[in-house]
């Protein structure tokens, strides 16, 4: 593998994670360039929510190297360090705060000072009203503003958690099944968002959905049984014997 | 829980603290409006006991920590003011010693020992008030949060360290009198404590002291620190992921809680006339919670309100049938988590709109 130059934005090489005896990610090893939206798929077990636990420094690796930008060490930094970094991370259950409006979600998450000494004398400036009402017209919930998010249906619930990351405004996003359970219609728009953040923002995107995988159109990377199996476009990973055999047959 | 609600409910706390002891010194004994002075100290008792459940709830209902050993802030605040009105009473003790209470006197002690210095200064005592619960809780927390420690294994350990306490103050050689604690006080800032209109204005006092809690905890859980502070509760993990530190801001109203317990403490002491180890007993924290939960948790008008209600019914109930009132509390402790989980103002507030802050029933650990 290259070593991390000026391009690179997320270098793993050799990862291995073990829990219990199990090896989660097994000398896994990924690039990602500044500016891609990468889809990260594989079957259950593959190792794809690990990989995102050990980026965002929720997970330690037994083994390996994680460098943000050009010598960032990530397994040396814990979740808020890494938040702070600039990458943001959205889960595959959504998890908003839900006794909150869409509103202060989104305040919540906005970048800037997180320390309590700040947070408890803080006043909503304008700037910050400027961007919530951006986040509020990209996320399509401008409507719904001062709706309590736990009230929020469950594709609503996904995009504001989107916002939320785009709040953080990070250099990137780790995205964690963004259309499960979302409607035909909600999963197109999904892919339309993405493609939308795509333009300012790298992103991870990690999916099952094959179908929108495609409309995503971007590079992917098959994992299976924690490492890399294949990587390339749509086509020529659905192409790869080693993909078909792990998805079709045994 | 908004503006109008706690202002009406300071009104009424301090309006009513006022009215009860003009009423009290400004009517005769035999007229039907006469206030009797128990009722004055009783009824500043509760509104101690509601500074502690404000305390509780702001721990528990907006960050999701379950102290079951709040009441060891309280009884510390009480401490502290029982050593200042222990060091008033001078020559008056049953040993006339000048400078030694009796309890020392009485174990042979020749000198003061040396935490008890600077205790007859009303300032220092005030500022060890809020210092001495205040950094024990500093202490414990910055070890427990930095841990990771939460849920259930942290209630344990509140749990524990009230018992410790408990049992470091019961011994003799504490310094503490021991079992018996500190009482038989003679006068507070130079006022009589015999004194009714003494008595009365320990009652305003307490009111005030109420009315600033609930104020400055109304200011923290409606700022932006609140709003963090209930996205710690409902979803720890994603505000680290968010960039914040969960611990820093437990850290931080755990504190500024454990002050206002000991607030609370300090007030109670001179209205009831003694402070004793059987205040750490874990039995008093976990009534402070059961206040909480009646009134509503997360709701701080309920914690005042449940603080009242529940310790009226104890006073009458220990009154009257002095052996059911344990029975009774974990009767209402059930009865409450059954079938309000959102206590009082849950309910009074479902008829209106569903409320904001009022966390989800926390799921099983």
């Amino acid at each position: 593998m290259t070593r991390p130059h000026e391009d690179t934005l997320l270098y793993l090489d050799n990862v291995t994670v073990t829990f219990d005896g199990f090896r989660a990610l097994n000398a896994l090893s990924l690039v990602m360039e500044r500016g891609e939206m990468r889809a990260v798929i594989g079957p259950n077990g593959a190792g794809k929510t690990t990989m995102m636990d050990v980026i965002t420094g929720k997970t330690r690796p037994d083994e390996g190297e994680v460098i943000f930008g050009r010598n960032t060490d990530l397994t040396r930094l814990d979740e808020p360090d890494i938040a702070a970094l600039g990458i943001g991370r959205k889960f595959q259950k959504p998890t908003v705060f839900e006794p909150h409006t869409v509103w202060d979600n989104f305040l919540l998450a906005l970048s800037g000072d997180r320390r309590p000494r700040f947070t408890l004398w803080a006043r909503e400036t304008d700037e910050e009203r400027d961007r919530i009402e951006e986040l509020l017209a990209t996320t399509r919930l401008s409507d719904l503003r001062e709706r309590r998010a736990g009230d929020l249906s469950h594709g609503q619930k996904q995009w504001l958690e989107i916002g939320m990351l785009l709040a953080q405004d990070p250099l990137l996003l780790l995205v964690d099944e963004p259309v499960a359970g979302m409607t035909d219609a909600e999963t197109a728009q999904t892919a339309e968002l993405l493609r939308e953040i795509n333009r300012s923002h790298s992103v991870v995107v990690v999916e099952h959905d094959m179908d929108f995988v495609r409309a995503l159109d971007v590079k992917v990377t098959v994992l299976h049984e924690g490492s890399v199996l294949s990587e390339g476009s749509i086509d020529h990973v659905s192409a790869d014997p080693k993909v078909i055999e792990v998805y079709l047959g045994r | 829980m908004n503006r109008v609600s706690v202002a009406l409910c300071v009104l009424i706390v301090v309006g009513g603290a006022f009215l009860l002891a003009a009423l009290n010194l400004g009517t005769a004994p035999g007229s039907p409006f006469h206030v009797p002075p128990y009722v004055v100290s009783l009824v500043g008792k509760y509104l101690c006991y509601a500074i502690l459940a404000l305390a509780v709830d702001l721990v528990w209902g907006f960050a999701g920590i379950l102290s079951l050993g709040h009441a060891a802030f309280f009884a510390l605040g009480g401490y502290a003011m029982g050593m200042y009105l222990m060091r008033q009473i001078g020559t008056r003790g049953v040993y006339a010693n000048p400078v030694l209470p009796d309890f020392m006197v009485f174990l042979n002690w020749k000198a003061l020992p040396w935490y008890w210095h600077g205790f007859d200064n009303p300032m220092f005592a005030s500022l060890m008030v809020v210092l001495v619960p205040g950094v024990l809780a500093l202490l414990f927390g910055w070890l427990a949060f930095r841990s990771r420690v939460s849920g259930v294994y942290l209630s344990i350990i509140t749990q524990a360290l009230t018992y410790a306490l408990l049992l470091a103050f019961f011994r003799n050689d504490m310094g503490f009198g021991g079992n018996n604690g500190l009482t038989d006080f003679k006068e507070m800032f130079s006022f009589p404590l015999q004194a009714e209109a003494t008595r009365d204005g320990l009652l305003i006092a307490s009111a005030i002291a109420l009315a600033v809690s609930l104020l400055a905890a109304y200011g923290i859980v409606t700022s932006r620190f609140g709003k963090v502070l209930i996205a710690v509760r409902d979803a720890e993990s994603r505000t680290r992921f968010i960039g914040y530190r969960p611990e820093q801001y437990k850290l931080w109203v755990w504190v500024v809680s454990a002050i206002m317990a000991g607030i609370g403490g300090a007030l109670y002491v001179p209205q009831v006339g003694i402070i004793n180890p059987s205040e750490f007993s874990p039995a008093n924290s976990i009534e402070a919670v059961i206040w909480v939960a009646v009134g509503g948790r997360g709701t701080l008008i309920g914690a005042v309100l449940g603080a009242v209600l529940v310790s009226a019914g104890k006073t009458w109930l220990t009154g009257a049938l002095p052996e059911v009132w344990l029975f009774a509390l974990g009767a209402l402790f059930i009865f409450v988590t059954l079938f309000l989980p959102t206590g009082i103002l849950g309910v009074l507030r479902r008829r209106t709109r569903a409320p904001v802050s009022v966390p989800a029933p926390e799921p099983a650990e």
